[in-house]
This record gives structure tokens, sequence and C-alpha cells, in this order.
């Protein structure tokens, strides 16, 4: 493989284009970084890169779960509902105590996650239509549970929300421990390769003796929990349950922040890292356009730009 | 998907959509393919029946109007949406085009009905073969190419009206704003056009050389290839198509709105996907019809319509009935297909 690789006249290029693959996601963070430490002014400010990465937070935790679900070859559409679901749930179990409606929220999101898993590993539904019928569903019974936005008035969910510990926000802790966790899960245990080996080919995974069925209703599953997770940071975060718009096309943020790092649709590879930087990166580049007074618009035509170009460079992985 | 499909480079006359074959027409093999094609059919007869047993209001002249009326421009997108799906690929910008054809219709319409109808056209249906450009030759996946152009079309959109903060009128003397309004012997007339596209679609993907190539490059796209189907040229076509009717459904909506309205249109496209699916095409492609796409749509609008009858409930009860109903379609359809596969 490589000695016909080096064989090539286009060696050069070839490389340059598996390390603009590898590494063009951190170096497009890098020089969004510099442009604005040069040109956007009080960019450089510890209050500044707080609210950044307090903004983030969500939409990675969500990204970590997508990850996931794409790695298994598959896609999960049902994650803004699960958001929603989770913070009408708070809102409703919050005189149970904090604790009590965290976890209620939580298996919530679970539940819509094995839901999800059952249909694609049992039934045999393709991954978009069977999450877009929960999406839709999960959603109506978010409306149902709490029909209008309410605030959430509780000194511990508050402190979740603007607390810090050693000037770091808890919600970028707890976004970061996950990303951890995700990765330390994804490279060093059987279930992470498992998850990878049925992205990449399922009849061959399951003629490999894998738990093909259980492995998928275990992925959505857990990006089910991680949406419900991100529905309470960002319930804490806002101190007020919205469902009606709460998560509403975060699918397609978290989707865009894992292609954008480098994870290929097709399935059988994760990237962890990428997908952090790549939420970054969507993170970055909004701020960028609205700090220099450009409009909305024009943010939305650079993230279908930048999404075209990184699913371009990622396009000749498939082919090797 | 199925393999008969694949001879559908030549027009004979066995060749069904479906791909049911012939040789085997085993009686429950028959019966799994009749349900699988005409069970949104049964159920939004029964949905009717039951709806018009119930509500006094349901069976009314100005009821049935307005269904249909709402029906009209949901069911233009599917019809898009349909030819997309059964190459076995996905549209997700039909939501952003449908509100940018209704803005720019509705700017147009100030110079003529010729424009108001002609520019959202041109710009959407460019758009869709940007679309079918970067899937067919550049062969990225349809899903991240057209949830890019969702995010671009919507931009666009924002770019032309002040970040969404004006809207354009259209002029309710107009001929244009007839074409949302009027009506032609008591039918709204995007109800018309409607059943025209329909019947115009369902002749082209059913009985023409264009139509029979959608099916094979949905049903096996390597076998369509060597069977000598042009492959690219079928998938730039049905996102171009796919985009034309996105941005026409956006323009009369705009004609019967009287406005540009520049909110509109998000979630759509999972509307129609919903509508798509429900009327028994299948999302792997090299499966579907026509007729299924406008059952599908009516389906979800009678849904919306008896829960909006039942005045106790909240609208969002609407969601979750859909939702529902959308996940036992697919698992009496996923059922059916595997009895079909085993027999």
């Amino acid at each position: 493989m490589t000695e016909l690789t080096f064989a090539r006249p286009s060696l050069d290029r070839a490389r340059l284009l598996r390390l603009l693959q590898d590494y063009g996601v951190y170096a497009g963070v890098l020089v969004l970084l510099l442009f604005d430490v040069a040109f956007t002014p009080h960019f450089l400010s510890v209050e500044n890169f707080r609210t950044q990465a307090v903004q983030v937070a969500p939409v990675l935790v969500v990204a970590l779960g997508m990850a996931l679900a794409i790695g298994a070859e598959g896609v999960d559409l049902s994650v803004g509902s699960v958001m929603a679901l989770s913070t009408s749930l708070i809102s409703l179990y919050l005189g149970y105590g904090p604790w009590i409606a965290v976890l209620v929220a939580l298996a919530g999101g679970i539940v819509v996650g094995a839901a999800n898993g059952a249909l694609i590993a049992f039934v045999g539904v393709q991954p978009i239509v069977a999450t877009l019928a929960l999406m839709v569903a999960g959603r109506g019974v978010a409306l149902v549970l709490l029909p209008q936005l309410k605030d959430v008035r509780d000194p511990d969910m508050a402190a979740l929300g603007s607390g810090a510990v050693l000037g770091v926000p808890y919600l970028v802790l707890i976004a970061a421990g996950l990303a951890l966790l995700t990765a330390f899960v994804m490279r060093r245990t059987t279930f992470g390769r498992q998850v990878l080996a049925i992205g990449d080919s399922r009849p061959a995974a399951r003629l490999a003796g894998l738990p093909v069925g259980r492995v998928l209703v275990v992925v959505y599953v857990s990006c089910g929990a991680l949406a419900a997770i991100a529905g309470v940071l960002a319930t804490a975060r806002l101190s007020a349950s919205d469902p009606t718009s709460l998560g509403t096309l975060m699918e397609l943020s978290a989707i865009t922040a894992v292609v954008v790092g480098g994870t290929p649709l097709s399935g059988g590879r994760v990237r962890v890292g990428g997908t952090v930087a790549g939420a970054v990166l969507i993170q970055l580049l909004t701020t960028t356009l609205i700090k220099h007074d450009l409009p909305p618009s024009w943010t939305q035509i650079a993230q279908a730009a930048v999404i075209v170009l990184a699913v371009y460079a990622a396009r000749e992985r498939g082919r090797r | 998907m199925t393999a008969h499909t694949e001879e559908a480079g030549v027009p004979a006359p066995t060749v069904q959509g479906t791909g049911d074959g012939p040789e085997r027409a085993d009686r429950s093999e028959r019966l799994s393919a009749l349900a699988q094609q005409h069970g949104a059919l049964v159920t939004l007869v029964i949905a009717m029946v039951v709806a018009s047993l119930s509500f006094d209001t349901f069976l009314t002249g100005d009821n049935l109007e307005n269904m249909a009326l709402s029906s009209a421009f949901l069911a233009v997108v599917a019809l898009g949406m349909t030819f997309v799906i059964v190459t076995g690929g996905i549209d997700l910008s039909v939501g952003s085009l449908f509100a940018l054809g209704g803005v720019l219709a509705a700017w147009g319409s100030r110079y003529g009905t010729a424009v108001a109808l002609l520019l959202p056209l041109a710009v959407c249906g460019l758009v869709g073969l940007v679309n079918g450009l970067l899937i067919a030759r550049v062969r990225l996946a349809p899903f991240i190419v057209t949830l890019a152009a969702m995010l671009g079309a919507r931009g666009l959109l924002l770019a032309i009206t002040d970040e969404g903060s004006r809207t354009y009128l259209v002029d309710k003397d107009s001929f244009f704003a007839t074409l949302g309004q009027g009506t032609l012997l008591g039918v709204g007339v995007p109800v018309w056009i409607t059943l025209a596209l329909f019947a115009a679609g369902a002749v082209v993907l059913r009985r023409s050389r264009f139509g029979q190539y959608v099916y094979a490059v949905g049903g096996n796209e390597d076998a369509g290839a060597l069977m000598g189907a042009p492959v690219a040229r079928t998938k730039i076509t049905v996102y171009t198509l796919s985009g034309l009717c996105a941005g026409l459904a956006g323009a009369l909506n705009a004609a019967w709105l009287a406005s540009g309205v520049t909110i509109l249109g998000t979630g759509m496209e999972l509307d129609a996907i919903s509508a798509v699916v429900i009327g028994g095409t299948l999302l792997t492609g090299g499966s579907g019809f026509i007729s299924g796409s406008l059952v599908g749509v009516l389906l979800l609008k009678v849904i919306q319509n008896v829960i909006n009858q039942i005045g106790s409930l909240d609208s969002a009860y609407q969601q979750v009935v859909s939702g529902a109903f959308l996940a036992v379609v697919v698992i009496a359809q996923t059922w059916l297909g595997r009895r079909r596969r085993v027999l």
C-alpha cells in the first residue's frame, strides 16, 4: 500500500490531502484564532473565552453522541427533540429536587435512545427514518408536558449554569470530561472497537460474531443520554425551560461539527478530537462573523461553505 | 433493493415500480405488496370516515377546501422529494428553498407574473442543479450537500430580506395573486396545479425512459450504469426537479398568502420526507410511486385537521401522533419488505 503510493508521482499531493483531512480542522481553528487575535477587538480576554466555551458546551456534548451514531454508520436526528424533552422534564420534576429532575431528564433521553436503537437494530429501520419519527414525536411530547416557556428558579441549577471552578465554568468542565470519556471509550474499550467494526460493515461484524444489535442499542442510548445532558446544561445556562425552541436545528449543528471534524459519514471511523475542534471551529466562525458586524445571512452561507469544503476534503479518504 | 427494477432501461410493460416479480406471484407475497402500496390509502379512507362520523364539521365544503389548499404546497414539495428518494437520495434543502421561492416570487411580482414565477424557479432550480452536480459528479453524500444547501439558501433568503425583517407583498389584484387565491369550479387554483403536476409526475416516473432510469439508479446504481442508465445525469435531473418543485410551491404559497413570509418552511423537508415514506416509497431507493406521496400528504393533513377539531387537544399532540404514525408505517414497511424477501 505505502509502496504503491510512493511509486506515484502525485505523492506530495496525496500526502498533503491526507494531512489536510487529518489536521485541516485544527488548522482552521488556529487560523481563525490568529485572525481574531489580530483583527477582532476585545478578543483576547478571559471573559470572551469563557463565553465562547460556555456557548459551545451543549453543542459539543450533542456532537459527541452524534459522532458515535455516525461512526456506527447511522445518524441521530432526534437529538434536538431529546434536549427539548429533557428541559421539559427538568421543569416538571424540579419540585422533587434538582438531582431527581436531572435523573428523570436523563431517563427520558435514554428511553428515546432505546426506542431509536430498537427500531434500528431489531426492526431494521434506516437510522434517518427511525430517528426522524422520534424527532417529530419527541418534540411533541416535550410540548405536551410543558406547553410554553417556564423559568427555572433553583439555586443548584443556577450554580450549574453560571458557577465555575478555578475560573473554568462547570458547563465547560462537564463537556470536556464527557469528551475525554468518549475518546477513551472509542480508543481503549472493546465497545469502541465493536462500534467501528459495525460502522465499517454491519454484515461482516455480524459474521464475526459481534453482538450487533446490543452495540447499536447502546450507541443510540448513549446518544440520547448525551443529548439529554446537553438539554440539562442548556436549561441551567438559560435558567429557563423552553421546549418550543431549545434544540431546534441542533441535529444539524452536531452533524456539522462531526463532519467538519473529519469523521466520515460512511462510518467505521470516529474522531473525537476532530469533533471537539469542529464544534469550536463553527462557534469561532459564527462569533468572528458576528463581531465584524456581518449579518446572520453571511454566517449561514459561510457555514454551508465550510461544510461542503470539509466533506470535499474527506471525500478522497473513502476511495483510498 | 429489488432485483427486477434493474432491467428498467428496457421499457418493458412488465417492469413495475415496486419491483414485483411476476414469476413468483405467491398470494401472500402479493398481499404484502398490496399492503405496502395501498396501506396509506386504506388508512386515509378509514381516517376520513372516522373523522366525518365523529365531527359534523369535518365533511363540510369549507373544511375540505382548507385541507386541500394547505396540502397543495406540501404536496408539490413532496412530488420532487419522491423522485429524489426513489433514486436513493434525500433532499434536505427543500424547506429553505420553499421559503426562498416565496420571497423571490413576492419580490418579483411587482414586475409581472412571468418574473414572479420564473425568478423563484430559476434560483431554486439552480440550487437544485448545484446539489445534483455535487452529489453526482463530485460524489458527496446527498445528506450533507443538501444540508449545506439548506443553510446556504436560508442565508440567501436572509440576505435579500434585510435579515428577515422585510416582507415583500403581492398586489392582491394581480394575475399572480389569482394563481394562489383564485378558484376554478369551486376549487382553489393551487389544488388544480398540484393535481396536474402529480398526473405529469406519475406519467414521467412510470411511463418515461427517464422514470425508468430513476428506478434503475435507486435500485442498484452500478447495475443501472452497466445497463446503460446515465446515472449522473439522472441524479442531477432529480435534484434540479426537487429544487424546482420547492421553488414553485413557495411561489404559489406566496401568491396564496399575498406576501413572501420569511419564516416559512423550517421543518418542511421533514414533513415532505415523512409524507413520501408514509406513501410507501422506500428510503433505500429503487421503489416507490407518485400517488402514494399525495396520499401521505393528505394523511398528515387529516391527522392535523382532526387534532385541531378536537379543540381540547394541544396542537403538540399532532406531532406526537404524526411521529408515532411514521414509526408504525416504517415498522410495517420493513416487516412487509422482509417478508417478501424471505418468501
